[in-house]
């Protein structure tokens, strides 16, 4: 895809934010291409989730803009995320414990029936096609989540965000929660929506994880992004000091945040 | 997506489990029904009989209605982690401004016993109870005001309010159309619309169970087993037709009786004549609200993102549910709903006084928590609730029989909720 090359699928420029005077986000860019896994790695506290909270709709930005496809993109509220494609799989998942997967996979988008009521049973077939893919031992579709174990809670959450044909995912800290083989299966589903041309924000603290799946990565500190790279250019120890002394290698970009 | 989807897999069969698991029935209900039967047993003894009698049962329904109608409202606000204390003295309010309409205002323009009267009076009800709690939503939901706070305050506004109103005159006697709603000879519907409400209910029930069943099928679910489908079936037309037959058979006083016979030119026979009650229009009334509040909660966008809200609010949030607009449309059918109360208590006591629905919002609330309603959000069925105000109405109903003090019943029906929620508390955890 060569017009690509020009137009980023998601470009976030000079974002800033503040809660109470503290900066939680302070002049941050990155971009975001089809295809693409880029990791967003930072401490506890560096402004990683809020920057990508920013993305999908949950904050509105102080300042700076975002551009989805090259235009101009007007992002307040998580249902404007949604119209362009953006989904998110937070940190916490973000179920609604009470309500079975079906009702927690399209909330918000449910399917209606001609005369206007939920059509359960849609919604019931599409969740165990999408599930089929997902998790194929899934069997409690008519439980609520709360009953259903981490990794089940997890690929419910991450059925939501795909089901509705994502073009840009973002996955916080999506294997936090997991096991080796839920780990990998969620590195596996990574790679094959990379394939499909999806583009995806990786964040998380566990440096080996990105660099087995991200093309690029970018690190923020203190709110500030210390530098972006690709993930050949750079080595592993070179990245962790980026992370903890802001300290920007040969190899990569520097952001304003670099010391 | 463009990845190949596995097609589904072979519907597990729901051969195993026990007789309830197959019937797919609330173990929670049934223990609530076994509760009630205990209670009007225990009762029916200690009074010697008088409590299973239909007259007995027949103003218990009529008894239940008001406070049941609210509490089907409280369910959805206490799903979503609020409260409503103020139910009580809406009720209140509504009550009055009603009672002036329909005595000084609407006879100014249309005169005394106009039938336009009780419907105009109906629809100041729904509209002042609606607009009331709108406004508490609002308060809740855009301005961040606790609602415990909003509907305390609205609590002692409203009840002032209601004095407000007529300066604390009471007012009376209601129109005479308006009178139906709250029971008694003007609001029973009589013996042959009763059976074909019953009847209707019948279909309705088999129709839906058969649709529900076939749609499932249609998609390749599992299901009931067909014989599950028809004890469940007919249990519930049993149910209804029972209840049916007790309205039926507990007749007018002769002296209505007699007055109705004269007035439809029937010859007052030497041995009286039986004229049968029927179902009274405020339970009619409750029924039709409990159905149409479990279509909303369990059918409809709006009742998911109720559970939603309740279940998380910032994942509901985060969908992009709209969650203040939702929560101001809870308090709004709330203060609907008590506009609904409004017109059947204040019709069944004939009178409106400002202290009408006084301590109303606790039995509300404890209707809903009995019933099964999660004060922690997120958990509660409309049935439920209905069940609960059942529940405790027949226990003061019964002390009433028995003679026994007010301050006592107070006691015994303070001490049952605390024990509900107790055994309630208990038994969700043995399910975790």
């Amino acid at each position: 895809m060569p017009t690509n090359e020009t137009a980023p699928l998601v470009e976030m420029r000079n974002i800033s934010i503040a809660f109470g005077g503290i900066k939680a986000v302070d002049g941050v860019s990155v971009d975001l291409r089809p295809g693409e896994v880029v990791g967003l790695l930072g401490h506890n506290g560096a402004g990683k989730s809020t920057l990508i909270k920013i993305l999908s709709g949950a904050y509105k930005p102080d300042a700076g803009e975002i551009y989805v496809n090259g235009e101009h993109a007007d992002i307040s509220t998580p249902r404007d995320a949604k119209r362009y494609g953006i989904e998110t799989i937070y940190q916490t998942l973000a179920l609604a414990d009470n309500i079975d997967a079906a009702g927690n996979i399209f909330l918000g988008r449910e399917v209606l029936t001609s005369y206007g009521t939920l059509d359960d049973a849609t919604m019931e077939s599409e969740t165990r096609k999408v599930m089929a893919r997902l998790n194929p031992h899934f069997r409690r579709f008519k439980e609520p989540v709360k009953a259903l174990s981490g990794g089940q809670r997890q690929s419910v959450a991450i059925a939501r965000a795909i089901y509705f044909n994502a073009r840009v995912l973002i996955m916080d800290e999506p294997t936090a929660a997991l096991g080796p083989a839920e780990t990998q299966q969620v590195a596996d589903l990574v790679l094959q929506l990379k394939k499909e041309g999806i583009g995806i924000f990786l964040i998380s603290h566990d440096i080996h994880d990105v660099f087995g799946l991200a093309d690029r990565v970018s690190v923020m500190k203190n709110g500030k992004l210390v530098g972006s790279a690709n993930v050949q250019d750079v080595t592993q120890d070179e990245v962790l000091g980026m992370i903890i002394l802001g300290k920007c290698p040969p190899g990569a970009t520097p952001g304003p945040g670099a010391s | 997506m463009t990845a190949p989807v596995a097609s589904t897999a072979p519907p597990p069969s729901a051969a195993s489990g026990s007789l309830l698991s197959k019937l797919e029935i609330d173990v929670r209900m049934l223990g609530m029904l076994a509760a009630l039967a205990v209670i009007w047993i225990g009762f029916d003894i200690l009074s010697g009989g008088v409590f299973l009698t239909p007259r007995n049962l027949w103003n218990l329904s009529v008894q239940t209605a008001s406070v049941a109608i609210m509490a089907t409202g409280m369910v959805l606000v206490i799903v979503t982690r609020n409260i409503d204390l103020s139910v009580g003295a809406i009720l209140g309010v509504v009550g009055m401004i009603i009672g002036v309409a329909q005595v000084q205002w609407l006879p100014a323009y249309l005169g005394l016993e106009h039938w336009l009267t009780a419907p105009l009076a109906v629809l100041i009800a729904l509209v002042v109870g609606g607009s009331i709690g709108l406004f508490q939503g609002w308060l809740i939901a855009y301005l961040g005001i606790p609602s415990f706070i909003v509907t305390l305050g609205g609590l002692l506004v409203w009840r002032g309010a209601a004095w407000w109103v007529t300066t604390g005159q009471t007012i009376a006697p209601m129109d005479t159309r308006f009178k139906a709603f709250g029971g008694g000879v003007e609001g029973a519907l009589g013996a042959t619309a009763t059976w074909v409400i019953a009847a209707i209910a019948c279909g309705g029930i088999i129709v839906a169970l058969g649709l529900a069943r076939r749609r499932r099928l249609s998609f390749g679910f599992p299901v009931r087993p067909g014989w599950a489908d028809a004890v469940i079936a007919a249990v519930a037309c049993i149910a209804v037709l029972g209840a049916a037959a007790i309205a039926n058979s507990y007749p007018l006083p002769a002296g209505t009786a007699r007055r109705w016979a004269e007035a439809n030119g029937i010859v007052w026979p030497e041995g009286g004549l039986f004229i049968p009650h029927g179902v009274a229009l405020p339970v009619l009334i409750a029924v039709v609200v409990g159905l149409a509040m479990t279509f909303i909660a369990t059918r409809r966008r709006f009742g998911r993102y109720v559970f939603a809200i309740g279940g998380n609010p910032e994942a509901a949030e985060l969908s992009g549910i709209n969650t203040r607009w939702t929560l101001m449309k809870v308090f709004g059918l709330m203060g609907l709903l008590c506009g609904i109360s409004a017109c059947i208590s204040t019709a069944r006591l004939n009178a409106a006084t400002n202290a009408a629905g006084t301590l109303d919002e606790l039995y509300v609330i404890a209707s809903a928590v009995i019933g099964g309603t999660s004060l922690a959000g997120g958990i509660g069925t409309i049935a439920g609730a209905m069940l609960g105000a059942l529940v405790m109405q027949s226990l003061q109903s019964g002390m009433v029989l028995l003679g026994v003090d007010t301050p006592l019943q107070n006691i015994v029906v303070g001490a049952v909720l605390v024990l509900a929620v107790w055994v309630d508390s208990l038994y969700r955890r043995r399910i975790k």
